[in-house]
Order: structure tokens, then C-alpha cells, then sequence
């Protein structure tokens, strides 16, 4: 198991006294595997984010990656989130070389650009390599803000909502994007996710989270193979496997 | 806009208010020493070019070293209160106090309290005078960087320096050259308050007194326009720096 969570439970200190965001929560994620989380709004799924990278640590439990206890962040994690927060007085290029220069100090420039650049080119951004990021659109930037993620070839990759400002056209376009990352990069990876159909499309797995204090209320494993097209999510048993989905999550609202 | 245009239509602006200035005079027959108008200032210049060029410069670099000077005890202040909740509620009161304190009357104290040493009390009261923006400017920007910026240098492992100096520190810059433009405009204030009020024979704001004593109403003006034109002067290298070190702010 690459990534695993167990037994974990976890609360912020409020003025007002504890607010529980998770609790008991166990799952663990296999090496190279894509697993999504689902659940309602504010039920502490970007806490699972902040634990897994190790910004953050649990109040019980532990959170292990390769067997081994997450304390502290490791150079091994890569993150993206739904703000691309890409660094304005950098072009696109030195954008997504940043992770490099923390990690990888003794990687000469032209490696850490060739690395960068075979990224950018993956996503379709080559020619935008010497753009401002105010030079480019929403998905663009989202794209860049994947490189970024992925540049120091992380082991874990942990997406919080990257899609989610997108318009719908947008958003499948990066969900390919996404899949081809996922087959030329190697990592194991979490999704954090409002849209169910992003969850069945990129996903080997769907979790679902409880209402808070969250706990794994439910999982479904996606039934699309490895080459999986946007047509395969208007097929009766991908229909069937959203319609499972959002009775969870309905079920999740009332608990809350 | 062309560069061109940037250098000729800000000469044609000042050109086109001298001569309503002129004419401003002309109709009303003002007396020169009730307003001296363009054409009675060039005789003043020209009377007193050396005592121009010297003054100014000792006007120019006491007020120069000064706003370097408040850079640094700015940014100090700033990165301080930036950083530190507790530092920033505890600082602000101080120094919105401070500041609130009409430098003028602070002159003479300074004067008496380091007597003699007259450029070090200039400066001083030129970093008193324009630390205060630059101090604030710093202090927000800081604090209210987006925790994203720093999770994505922190999930890597990134020490606290490294943040400062890839991310909060290039972010600020657009808010610190916005404060360092008002703070250079300040720190002549500042330079002419010390000499004005009291003068020791160095700097404009002694040209300025000599006019006065010998009431030679163009010189005086004459030097209220040569401490605007190193005014300007001084904003214009502001904006060099800016435009060389946050050009990336600027939209087209």
C-alpha cells in the first residue's frame, strides 16, 4: 500500500471549542493508483490534503507514505489545487521549474529546463513556455500549474479540486490532459472533487466521505479500463455508477 | 504609447503651466513678492548657479542616504509586523503615533539633542518622515500573502527563508515601490524641514532662509522650483528601479 490513512481522526481549535472534521478514518490508496474523494461541501476533504503532505498533522492516527509516517512535508508529494497559484513575475517555464530549484538544488539548469519543458509539451503549452501567466486562460494556467506538480516527479500527487474553476469544456479537456500525465508519469494520487463524473473518469477509485466529522462512508471502484474515452461516461454502466454515487451523497448530506 | 511620447508630452505638460503661470501673474499684476512668476526666476537661477548646484546636491544626497536609510528600518518594521500578529498589534499604535507627530517639532529637538552634527540630523529626520509608508506597505503585503503560495513551496519542504525569498518577498514588490514613490516625495520634506528650520549654512532650505533675510522673493521661489525638479528627478529613478525589478506588474 502506498499511500495509507489510519484510524485517523482530526479537529480544529475554534474560539467557540473543538470542531471535529474527521473522524476514525481509514483507506489506503496502492502504488500507481488513482483514487478520487467525494463527499459534501466542508465535510474536511482538504484536511485529508494537508495531512497526506504533511502540512498538517493528525490529532490520532497516522498517515503513512511507503510505509512510512508522514511528520513533516517530504520532497516526495507534489500538490495542484483549484487556485493555480502560479508566481506572476516568473514565466511559465520558470513556473514549473520552482519545485526544482527546492528539491533538486544540484540539478543543472539545463536539466531541471528539459524536465520542465518535456511537461509543457505533454499539455499542450510548449509555445507558452516565455508567457506570463496573466498571458494565459483559466485551463491553460491549470495545465501549468499540473506540470508544476508533477516536475520533481513526485511519488504522491495530490490534487485539491484543480478542475473545479473550470467551464465544462474546459474541464474534460484537462481530464485528458490528466489521463495522459497519468500514463507518462508514474505516481499514486488523490483527488479531492465536487464533480462525480470527474471522479468515475480519472479515477481507479471513488471514495466517499460522511457529512462532518467525516469517515469513509462508501467506495466504488471505476469499472473504465485503461484507455478510457469521454464517450464512456454517456454508457449505461457508468450512468449506473453516478447514480450510485449521488444516493451516497445524498445519504452523506443528511448525516451532516 | 511610444517612449517617445512618455518623454514629450510630460515636457509639454510643464511647458503649457509655466506659461499659465506667466499669465496667471500678468493679468492680476501681481508684485513679485507676492508671486514671482517663470520669467523672474531665471535671473534668480542664473544669480545664484553655483550656490544652486552645491546646495542642491547637499539637498539631494542628505535626502537620498535618508530614504535609503528609511528603506531599511521600513522593510525591518514591515517584514516584523508581516510576520507577526503579535508584533504587528503591538507595533502599529507606536507607530501611527509616531507618525502622526508633525515632524516639524520634532526638528528642534533633534537639533538640540545631537547638536553639531548636522547631515546625520538631516537624515534622520528625512527616515522619520518616510519610513512609515514603506513600513505599512511591506507589513500588508506580507501578511496577507495567500496560504497557497506558501503550501506549494511548503509541502516540498522549503525552509522559511526560502519562502521569504521566492514568494513573499517578489510579491511585495509592486505595494513597496508604490510606498517608495510617496516616501521619496516625503523625504525632501523631510531634508527642508531640518534646513529651514534650522539651517547651518547647507542645503536648499538655507538658499531658501537667504532668500527670505534678504527678502528676494524670486530666489525663493526659485528654490521651491529646484527642490521640485529633484523631486521628480528622485520618483523618476524610483520608477528606473521599478520598472527593472516589478515590471512584471505592469499590464499592457
Amino acid at each position: 500500500m502506498h499511500i495509507e490513512l489510519r484510524n485517523v481522526s482530526h479537529e480544529f481549535e475554534l474560539e467557540t471549542g473543538f470542531l471535529p472534521v474527521l473522524e476514525n478514518l481509514s483507506f489506503s490508496v496502492p502504488k500507481g493508483k488513482f483514487t478520487a474523494i467525494v463527499g459534501p461541501s466542508g465535510c474536511g476533504k482538504s484536511t485529508i490534503t494537508r495531512l497526506v503532505s504533511g502540512l498538517l498533522k493528525s490529532k490520532k492516527g497516522e498517515v503513512f507514505i511507503s510505509n512510512e509516517i508522514v511528520n513533516s512535508p517530504k520532497s516526495t508529494v507534489g500538490m495542484a489545487f483549484q487556485n493555480p497559484v502560479l508566481l506572476e513575475w516568473r514565466n511559465i517555464l520558470d513556473n514549473v521549474i520552482l519545485p526544482l530549484e527546492i528539491v533538486s538544488k544540484s540539478m543543472n539548469k539545463v536539466e531541471k529546463i528539459n524536465r520542465a519543458r518535456e511537461l509543457l509539451s505533454l499539455v499542450g503549452l510548449a509555445e507558452f513556455e516565455k508567457s506570463r501567466p496573466s498571458e494565459l486562460s483559466g485551463g491553460m494556467k491549470q495545465r501549468a500549474s499540473l506540470c508544476r506538480s508533477l516536475v520533481h516527479k513526485p511519488e504522491v500527487l495530490i490534487l485539491d479540486e484543480p478542475f473545479g474553476a473550470l467551464d465544462a469544456f474546459t474541464r474534460e479537456d484537462l481530464w485528458q490532459t490528466m489521463l495522459t500525465l497519468k500514463k507518462q508519469e508514474s505516481f499514486t494520487c488523490i483527488l479531492i472533487t465536487h464533480d462525480l463524473r470527474e471522479a468515475i473518469f480519472l479515477a481507479d477509485e471513488v471514495l466517499v466521505l460522511s457529512g462532518r466529522p467525516a469517515t469513509l462512508q462508501f467506495q466504488l471502484e471505476s469499472k473504465l479500463g485503461d484507455n478510457r474515452k469521454l464517450d464512456d461516461l454517456y454508457t449505461n454502466e457508468t450512468t449506473k455508477s453516478l447514480s450510485i454515487l449521488r444516493k451516497q451523497i445524498e445519504i452523506a448530506q443528511k448525516h451532516k | 504609447m511610444t517612449s517617445y511620447n512618455k518623454i514629450i508630452i510630460p515636457l509639454l505638460s510643464v511647458f503649457i503651466f509655466c506659461i499659465f503661470w506667466e499669465w496667471l501673474v500678468w493679468i492680476n499684476g501681481w508684485p513679485n513678492y507676492k508671486m514671482a512668476s517663470p520669467s523672474d526666476l531665471w535671473p534668480a537661477f542664473w544669480k545664484f548657479r553655483w550656490l544652486f548646484l552645491s546646495y542642491g546636491w547637499d539637498t539631494l544626497w542628505r535626502t537620498i542616504v535618508g530614504l535609503s536609510l528609511s528603506v531599511f528600518v521600513g522593510v525591518g518594521f514591515g517584514i516584523i509586523m508581516g510576520f507577526s500578529k503579535t508584533m504587528r498589534i503591538a507595533l502599529y499604535p507606536l507607530l501611527v503615533g509616531f507618525n502622526a507627530i508633525p515632524k516639524a517639532t520634532v526638528v528642534p529637538v533633534i537639533a538640540l539633542m545631537f547638536v553639531g552634527f548636522h547631515d546625520m540630523n538631516t537624515i534622520l529626520i528625512v527616515i522619520f518622515i518616510s519610513f512609515f509608508p514603506i513600513a505599512v506597505s511591506i507589513s500588508i503585503g506580507l501578511s496577507t500573502l495567500e496560504p497557497e503560495y506558501k503550501d506549494i513551496l511548503l509541502s516540498l519542504g522549503a525552509t522559511k527563508f526560502e519562502i521569504f525569498y521566492k514568494i513573499a518577498l517578489p510579491k511585495t514588490l509592486p505595494e513597496f515601490f508604490g510606498a517608495l514613490k510617496v516616501s521619496a516625495t516625503l523625504a525632501f520634506i523631510g531634508t527642508n524641514l531640518m534646513e529651514i528650520i534650522e539651517p547651518h549654512g547647507k542645503g536648499l532650505g538655507h538658499l531658501f532662509d537667504s532668500g527670505k533675510i534678504s527678502a528676494d522673493y524670486p530666489l525663493m521661489f526659485a528654490v521651491l522650483i529646484a527642490l521640485a525638479v529633484l523631486g521628480i528627478f528622485l520618483y523618476y529613478i524610483v520608477v528606473l528601479f521599478e520598472s527593472i525589478f516589478a515590471g512584471w506588474a505592469e499590464r499592457n
